[in-house]
């Protein structure tokens, strides 16, 4: 099946049924003891600085490792799996000094998110779609890094535009079906990656879906840079997003209230792959596949959803239990757009007509 | 009344180096503290958007943008309102737009230098994501005529449109020029502005239009007070053409009918061009109207201060001046019988006038914002003096209801909100005000929190009308039953009866103003409430049924369809060990302890996390220990003590299922019926495998003997009293804390019960060893689900189970009209062992599946729409005019 064929197929199972997204990559590696070894392999077995901990290299190092998890997430039968990418730009793989094999990195990962996908359909002829995943870097746009000088930033829009363009041509290079902008702390790391899409797709000539998940911190309501869910909706949503959702940070019950403000405004498919949980004491999350079913379930039900996944502390039991929960359950009705003049600074603001 | 110009959007123009000489000096001198107080000052006046431009000679335009915008951006005051690029050079707009992480509008792109340049810069501005503002200008020049301005507009709209730019994010600046130049060609320049402005918000669909105003009065520099006259007239008529965006000083917007009649009218004759004299006509004035204007400020003081004390109070409010207020409203407490009367007299007659003003277009939102914080240091004045008055009557700490207030999420409007609540707090009823901009989990929480008689919304912009239908699903979510009251300027008794009160089951009223909030309210919470309560709903199933508009709905599957997709289970049986009914009168305490679920407690107290692991938490681990130390002691106390009463009931019969419904035998031989529960199925079509759920499901049909248990466990007898002997001891803390932990003991009732149920009672988990852990997470064989949760929303099937455990009897609980358990620590439910058996959803049903269920439980079909409203997938009130 062709790319184009995938995403026909994909944007019609959407109209018909809640998709399901795979669950986090961190917490289903550490089962594998993974030592200092497998990170550095044989080929940077010399890089000066320890590479332990760097999971977007075992793209390259250890690329069964990240097969196996793939594997694992499409045997608990989910739609759509996401690369091992989320730190695979310059900007975060500077801190290893490794800004040369980023490039490299995209494509591979893709490719072997795409075989994986591809070998299942060869078995059951169900197209499976891969999501190029782009997180939110280690810098910030719109905050300072020193408290007592506000002005200041780490990066500027167009480093950033730059790392996000490199990232997004090796994940159309290596098959990536959708992009996945995600984690999103800061909105305008975000509008630097749109803009880094739009680019890469003039380039190419190849334009993908562009999914956007943004992080609300904590029952405050807002992202890190301080938007309420509207007004961070209001300022992507000239990207004319495939899907809009949340994730991580917080588990399924603070979650929803602020699912349900995205549901409500969102004018496309709406996701949501929560955390298993807070982090508890030893850093680990609580949900059960079960306790975190019925949450799905009542989303579901609720026709808060489109499309759902798990984000830290989930696991393919977690994601098989998901499925089961909205296996059957009726999408949310995606709505007609709203033609109002919406702006949004830290808060949204929506004209009369 | 319907105000067609509270949607003006005010642009803050003091943060513009063009227009402030303040602004640009502080830029220049890099004074970037100063330049941030001035924009605060633009968003605390009332402006919408925050219009920035650093645009001067001696300052570099794209490092200034960029450093001005990242400092704003860690202002969450100023940050939270949408900015406004503003420059004539692309690079300091682009320097602008990469440090805006909202929704930005960009002032502005233009045809001046062709269309080549025009739709790259439109391009860049939509993948930036901003709206922007369009220049009537193209390559011959600025527009000037109508015909211009309406031919560029065009040309524009479409070129942009063609190339996928949203309509909406174009506004339209068709050029505000100068008028009374002197010069012949000038004279028509504000009636083109009206013109063309009516021709781009009819004709270019969804666009904007905005403009700067104060280049109108750009040749009357230096004389301020005719400039504002003209700002204030041209305004007006600009508004009604169809202006809805501004760029103007949030802090001086002139009122028409502020400005001096004459003057007025020899402006209006300029703004509108109606004689040739005009502008020598306005000169004439001119330099008495400066002269006056210096003059005129103190004389109109003096002469609105010599007028009497009424008047004095209208025209403080109008204008927003607080420095006499106290004074005013002392002289008027002095003039009036009681304190009360002053407000409901000058008071409130002052802000109809404001109401008045505002609704006609003659007063802006800032305006009105100044004229309620006068109205609030009156009050405020005021409310001593009626607290004395009420202790001096005897009313004091009596309280006829509480009620929650509040401005809902989106909306900083409480101008009414205020006002009503103050009337009430005057007629005896505690008022529990949350402010504006209240999101409903603030809302709910706090009704639930301080057990609120009644929910006040306000709101005056039309979205608060959704977040009010949000508000009232989430009360009917979270099974509140308390009177929904709705009030405001856009609210209205047919939106209320179509689209708020269908979403919540409790009563929801609208409430026209406040002179009508007490009677409603005296009813609400008095004697006549049930008339009233029906006399609303018969209103609102009128207004409904008048209202006809086609909805849209989801296929159901039509109950013999889901029917015969029940899910196809096997059955084998377990008798228990007893049938009929035993209860358990004053049950141990201390048995229920290790069976308490500590996780809602704390969330009950908003720390969020999971038990146990939440005492060794980072951020909250601290206050949760104290909590739970506080906890356990009382608890300790509590149970030593006996402070409640726990009893409980539990009962099982012999039950085939028959259709969907459960039949329930006198004995083991089946021949005498002795009650029937009537189970609800899932219509959703899930596909054949999955199944269609109903209850019945899980009791085998006739033929192979089965069972049902039942039962109805409280916690709370005696827990009113616990709560309010803490009150009167002024500690609300104990008072909360034993509420909250009766309601987790009777949740441990019921789980111990359904424990010894399934090992001992019914006994088909004699085997069952599990863990503390292992409860929270129900994993263990059978459910019991309550009536009017997901699997079986219909509460009236409490009351069966009521009467076949005979439970109020033996247990003390009550069930209300509306079928709610008092006192509230109790659970009810049914048993069942099945394997198989599961929570589920029932989900919206069809109305062919009602009509089926009121058969069966021999009820009228409204009575039963009534009960099932919540999972209705269709309208009654339409189904019925259809």
């Amino acid at each position: 099946m062709t790319r184009e064929d995938r995403i026909k197929a994909l944007n019609a199972a959407l109209a018909a049924r809640i998709l399901t997204l795979d669950g986090s990559m961190g917490a289903y590696l550490q089962g594998f003891g993974l030592t200092a070894n497998d990170f550095h392999g044989a080929r940077f077995a010399e890089h000066p600085s320890s590479l332990k901990g760097n999971n977007d290299l075992l793209v390259l190092t250890r690329p069964d490792v990240i097969a196996k998890v793939h594997g694992a997430y499409l045997d608990a039968g989910v739609d759509i799996i996401s690369t091992n990418t989320f730190s695979a730009t310059k900007i975060s793989q500077g801190e290893y000094a490794l800004e040369e094999v980023v490039y490299e990195v995209n494509v591979d990962a893709a490719r072997i998110a795409r075989e994986a996908c591809d070998a299942r359909e060869a078995q059951d002829g169900k197209p499976r779609a891969v999501a190029g995943a782009i997180g939110p870097t280690t810098k910030l746009l719109s905050m300072s890094p020193e408290v007592g000088d506000p002005g200041r930033r780490d990066s500027d829009f167009d480093s950033m535009a730059n790392g996000y363009e490199e990232q997004i041509l090796g994940l159309i290079e290596g098959g990536a079906d959708i992009l996945l902008i995600e984690t999103i702390t800061d909105t305008l790391n975000a509008k630097s990656a749109l803009w880094a899409a739009w680019e890469a797709f003039d380039k190419t000539g190849v334009e993908l879906p562009i999914w956007i998940s943004g992080t609300i911190t904590d029952r405050s309501g807002r992202t890190l840079s301080g938007q309420t869910v509207e007004a961070f909706y209001n300022s992507v949503r000239h990207a004319n997003p495939w899907a809009i959702g949340l994730n991580c940070a917080l588990g399924p019950a603070d979650m929803r209230a602020f699912l349900a403000d995205l549901s409500r405004v969102a004018e496309c498919a709406v996701s949501a792959y929560p955390n298993a949980g807070l982090p508890n004491a030893m850093g680990g999350y609580d949900e059960t596949p079960h306790s975190m079913e019925a949450h799905y379930a009542e989303w579901a039900r609720a026709g808060l959803l489109n499309i759902t996944g798990g984000c830290c502390g989930t696991t393919p039991d977690h994601m098989e239990h998901m499925r089961h929960a909205v296996e059957g359950v009726t999408p949310r009705a995606i709505p007609a757009r709203d033609t109002r003049l919406k702006l949004a600074g830290l808060e949204p603001f929506t004209a009369a007509a | 009344m319907t105000n067609l110009f509270a949607n003006f959007i005010i642009v803050g123009e003091r943060t513009n180096v063009t227009g402030s000489a303040k602004f640009r000096k502080l830029i220049e001198a890099d004074d970037y503290a100063g330049a941030l107080v001035v924009a605060r000052q633009q968003v605390e006046n009332g402006a919408n958007v925050l219009d920035v431009n650093v645009d001067a000679a001696m300052i570099d335009g794209p490092a200034a943008m960029t450093r001005f915008l990242n400092l704003i951006a860690s202002e969450p005051d100023i940050a939270k309102i949408p900015l406004m690029i503003d420059s004539s050079k692309w690079e300091v707009i682009e320097a602008g737009l990469k440090c805006a992480q909202g929704k930005s509008v960009v002032n502005s792109i233009s045809l001046k230098e062709g269309e080549e340049a025009f739709l790259h810069h439109a391009q860049r501005v939509r993948r930036y994501g901003a709206a922007a503002v369009v220049m009537a200008f193209d390559e011959k020049g600025q527009a000037d005529t109508a015909k211009r301005k309406i031919e560029i507009c065009t040309r524009a709209y479409n070129l942009l449109t063609d190339h996928g730019f949203p309509p909406e994010d174009i506004i339209f600046d068709p050029n505000i020029f100068a008028v009374a130049t002197g010069i012949e060609e000038h004279a028509d320049y504000a009636k083109d502005f009206f013109e063309a402005t009516a021709y781009i918000r009819s004709e270019l669909k969804g666009a904007h239009v905005s403009g700067g105003v104060s280049n109108v009065s750009f040749s009357f520099r230096g004389n301020e007070p005719v400039r504002e006259a003209m700002h204030a007239v041209f305004l007006y008529h600009a508004i009604r053409a169809g202006m809805d965006m501004g760029i103007v000083n949030a802090g001086t917007l002139a009122l028409y009918d502020d400005v001096a009649p004459d003057l007025r009218e020899r402006v209006e004759d300029v703004i509108l061009n109606r004689r040739e004299d005009a502008t020598e006509r306005l000169l004439d004035v001119a330099e008495a109207a400066k002269a006056g204007g210096k003059k005129k400020d103190t004389e109109r003081d003096l002469a609105w201060r010599e007028q009497p004390v009424r008047a004095r109070l209208a025209h403080a409010l109008v204008h927003g001046i607080t420095e006499f207020i106290i004074e005013d409203t002392e002289a008027a407490r002095l003039e009036a019988e009681r304190p009360l009367h002053v407000i409901e007299g000058p008071l409130m007659d002052g802000m109809g006038v404001v109401g008045d003003l505002f609704g006609a277009g003659k007063m802006f939102l800032p305006q009105v914002v100044k004229s309620a914080r006068v109205m609030k240091q009156a009050v405020a004045y005021l409310l001593p003096f009626m607290e004395e008055e009420k202790e001096r009557t005897g009313m004091a700490g009596k309280s006829n209801g509480k009620i929650v207030m509040a401005t809902v999420k989106g909306d900083v409007h409480d101008i009414g909100k205020n006002i009503v609540g103050v009337v009430l707090q005057c007629n005896g009823y505690e008022i529990d005000d949350l402010g504006v901009m209240v999101s409903c989990d603030r809302i709910l929480e706090r009704a639930k929190e301080i057990g609120a008689d009644a929910i006040g919304l306000s709101g005056l912009i039309t979205p608060s009308l959704d977040e009010m239908v949000f508000v009232a699903s989430e009360m009917q979510r979270t099974g509140m039953s308390l009177p929904l009251l709705i009030g405001g300027a856009t609210t209205s008794r047919t939106h209320t009866a179509v689209k708020i009160a269908p979403a919540y089951k409790g009563p929801t009223i609208y409430v026209t103003d406040a002179s009508r909030a007490v009677p409603v309210v005296q009813k609400l919470l008095g004697a006549e409430r049930e008339t009233l309560v029906a006399e609303t709903k018969a209103d609102q199933l009128a207004a409904r049924e008048s209202y006809l508009a086609g909805q849209d709905k989801r296929p159901r599957l039509p109950i013999a369809l889901a029917r015969k997709r029940a899910p196809k289970l096997e059955y084998k049986p377990v008798k228990p060990s007893f049938l009929g009914v035993r209860a358990f009168d004053d049950f141990p305490l201390e048995e229920l302890v290790p069976y308490i679920d500590w996780t809602p407690f704390f969330a009950s107290w908003e720390l969020v996390g999971r038990f146990p692991a939440i005492l060794q938490d980072d951020i909250v681990g601290e206050p949760a220990r104290a909590l739970y130390k506080d906890a356990q002691a009382m608890l300790e106390q509590l149970v030593a003590e006996k402070w409640v009463k726990a009893s409980g009931v539990i009962g099982f019969w012999p039950a085939n299922a028959d259709g969907d419904d459960i039949v329930l035998y006198q004995d083991e031989t089946r021949a005498a019926e002795l009650a029937r529960l009537h189970a609800l199925r899932q219509q959703m079509d899930k596909g054949e495998a999955k199944g269609n759920f109903a209850l019945s499901d899980f009791i085998a049909p006739h033929g192979t003997p089965d069972y049902v248990g039942g039962f109805a466990v409280t916690a709370g007898i005696g827990e009113e009293e616990v709560a309010i002997r803490f009150k009167r001891a002024n500690d609300d803390y104990s008072a909360i804390m034993a509420q909250a932990l009766c309601d987790r003991l009777a949740e441990a009732f019921a789980e111990c019960m359904h424990a010894k149920v399934r090992r001992e009672l019914w006994g088909y988990a004699a085997e069952e060893t599990l863990g503390y852990e292992d409860f929270i997470a129900e994993k263990y064989r059978g459910i019991r689900p309550a009536p009017g949760y997901p699997a079986q929303p219909d509460h009236t099937e409490k009351r069966v189970i009521f009467d076949l455990l005979n439970a109020t009897q033996n247990t003390g609980i009550d069930l209300t009209e509306s079928m709610a358990m008092t006192p509230p620590s109790s659970v009810s439910g049914l048993y069942f062992a099945h394997p198989r058996a599961e929570y589920f959803g029932v989900g919206k049903i069809d109305r062919d599946q009602v009509e089926d269920y009121a058969r069966r439980k021999g009820w009228d079909l409204a009575v039963a729409e009534r009960w099932l409203a919540p999972i209705l997938a269709y309208d009654p009130a339409l189904a019925k005019a259809g």
